[in-house]
């Protein structure tokens, strides 16, 4: 399992061609208590930096991009009952969705958490 | 007049917002704290116990010379002639067709009357004061004077403590106090549906006197945010977003600000045209929205008829940390503006629906003595 970060503060949790993506601890904390979380239906194909979902806190509503392309086999029911997760377990229970990678090149160009971290210091 | 590009100005209390930890964020031309330990939290803490607010964005504005008082009276609909000494009231200034150019509080204060006005448009309000007012007026604006207001329900009896006194002062009363031994003008109002105090005190004294408040036990210092959620939750315009110069008090459901005597009377700037909506009714209607579901409706968001049609919109929306459901205020067609009546939304392309609420949403605890206001 290897783990990779965007530029737009999601990671993606990959093993095999199936992958798991959510915002990151720094994303959360940007976008403060969330109170929604609007996630794309198994199926639904999703594109590299296209939309994927919507998160909500109570100041404004938020894009999350989809970081790889794929499709979505799984949204976290979860956070229907509960959108604070992401704010309380951001790369842990709160993940937002789980793809089929079409095209695991596209991970060449993310980044390790060394290099986010670095990203983020200099926000 | 506001210059996007301008650098933000920063307020008195700036640093020590910021070592408290908040986010600081561009509002009104000034860096202002947005949140400390989080909006939901700030929110809450300010429904049980005591908020402290730095709302020194705001015009604090002295208006004084012979016949102010009738002089004002042309310009808001306010009955000056009946306020008495320290009471405050909530008034408009309004365009000849009535449009909200700003919405204020106006306190009459000893040989004149002293007019809290929003941050974003008080140079605004300057000018068009200047403008109307005859040569014998003068507004002198107190930039020197900073804001604060304590907000709550434990507000009160904390208060008291450093200002012996003033639990005395009754809703949309005021009185000068000293606290800290500093001399403040202390009135029992504010923005959050709670009860409270909005305490004017000078610049250089603003950091000892929100020291001396925020080390009390039952005070927290709160962000813009909670102060919007708060303000959206009692019901409360916000002047740019739910109020403007295309927008009248009756359509902004603000009829109480209309005095009776200058109803009937008239009078003042925007009379023709409010006159004409309170005898021949209205196209459409601020009110307030419980949203279906959990997302929230924003600002901007269109309300539309069974055809798609737009025919009103969402002008304040977000998501309510008391009542934990979406709410909103909208300007909706008359027809569909008594509570129970459903309306619908479009928002990114999808469709919500919404029940008319009666505002507020969550109840007023203002502290009112005897005879109201």
């Amino acid at each position: 399992m290897t783990v990779y970060y965007t530029d737009e503060h999601e990671w993606i949790s990959v093993e095999g061609d199936g992958a798991t993506v959510g915002i990151t601890d720094f994303a959360q904390g940007q976008l403060g208590d969330i109170v929604f979380v609007e996630l794309p239906e198994a199926g639904r194909q999703v594109t590299k930096g296209g939309d994927a979902a919507v998160v909500e806190s109570v100041k404004a509503a938020s894009d999350v991009y989809a970081p790889v392309s794929g499709e979505v086999v799984e949204a976290n029911q979860a956070l229907g009952d509960d959108p604070s997760l992401v704010n309380t377990a951001p790369e842990g229970e709160g993940w937002f969705f789980k793809l089929r990678l079409s095209d695991p090149s596209e991970l060449d160009g993310l980044m390790d958490a060394e290099a986010y971290r670095a990203f983020c210091e200099q926000q | 007049m506001t210059d996007a590009s301008a650098p933000e100005k920063t307020l008195p209390l700036d640093a020590w917002h910021r070592a408290r930890g908040a986010r600081m964020v561009p509002f009104a031309g000034y860096a202002m704290p947005i949140q400390y330990e989080g909006i939901i939290a700030e929110h809450r803490w300010t429904r049980e116990s005591a908020g402290l607010f730095d709302v020194s964005h705001m015009g604090q504005l002295i208006i004084r010379g012979a016949e102010a008082e009738k002089a004002l009276e042309a310009l808001l609909p306010a009955d000056l002639a009946i306020l008495k000494e320290g009471r405050l009231r909530y008034s408009l200034l309004l365009t000849e067709e009535a449009g909200i150019i700003d919405d204020l509080m106006v306190t009459r204060r000893g040989d004149h009357f002293y007019m809290v006005v929003n941050g974003a448009t008080k140079d605004g309000d300057i000018a068009h004061l200047e403008s109307k007012l005859p040569h014998t007026v003068v507004v002198d604006h107190m930039k020197e004077q900073a804001l604060l207001a304590l907000q709550g329900p434990k507000a009160a009896a904390t208060l008291a403590r450093l200002v012996p006194g003033v639990e005395a002062l009754g809703f949309m009363t005021g009185g000068a106090f000293q606290i800290g031994g500093v001399t403040a003008w202390i009135s029992r109002s504010g923005y959050t549906g709670e009860d409270g105090f909005e305490i004017s005190v000078p610049a250089a004294q603003a950091v000892a006197i929100a020291d001396l408040l925020a080390e009390q036990p039952e005070v927290k210092p709160i962000g813009l945010g909670a102060r919007d959620s708060l303000r959206l939750e009692a019901g409360l315009p916000l002047y740019g977003h739910d109020l403007d110069t295309g927008t009248t008090p009756v359509e902004a459901d603000l009829g109480f600000a209309i005095s009776k005597r200058r109803r009937s009377e008239g009078g003042f700037a925007g009379w023709h045209r409010i006159s004409a909506e309170l005898d021949n009714g209205l196209i459409r209607r601020r009110v307030g929205l419980f949203v279906e579901g959990r997302q929230p409706v924003r600002e901007g968001a269109v309300v539309i008829d069974d055809e798609g049609n737009d025919v009103g919109k969402v002008t304040s929306g977000g998501f309510s940390p008391i009542l934990e459901v979406p709410i909103a205020m909208a300007y909706v067609p008359v027809a569909s503006s008594e509570p129970g009546s459903v309306v619908r939304l479009a928002q990114r392309g999808k469709i919500f629906q919404a029940k008319v609420a009666p505002m507020p949403f969550v109840p007023h605890r203002y502290h009112r003595k005897g005879g109201g206001q």
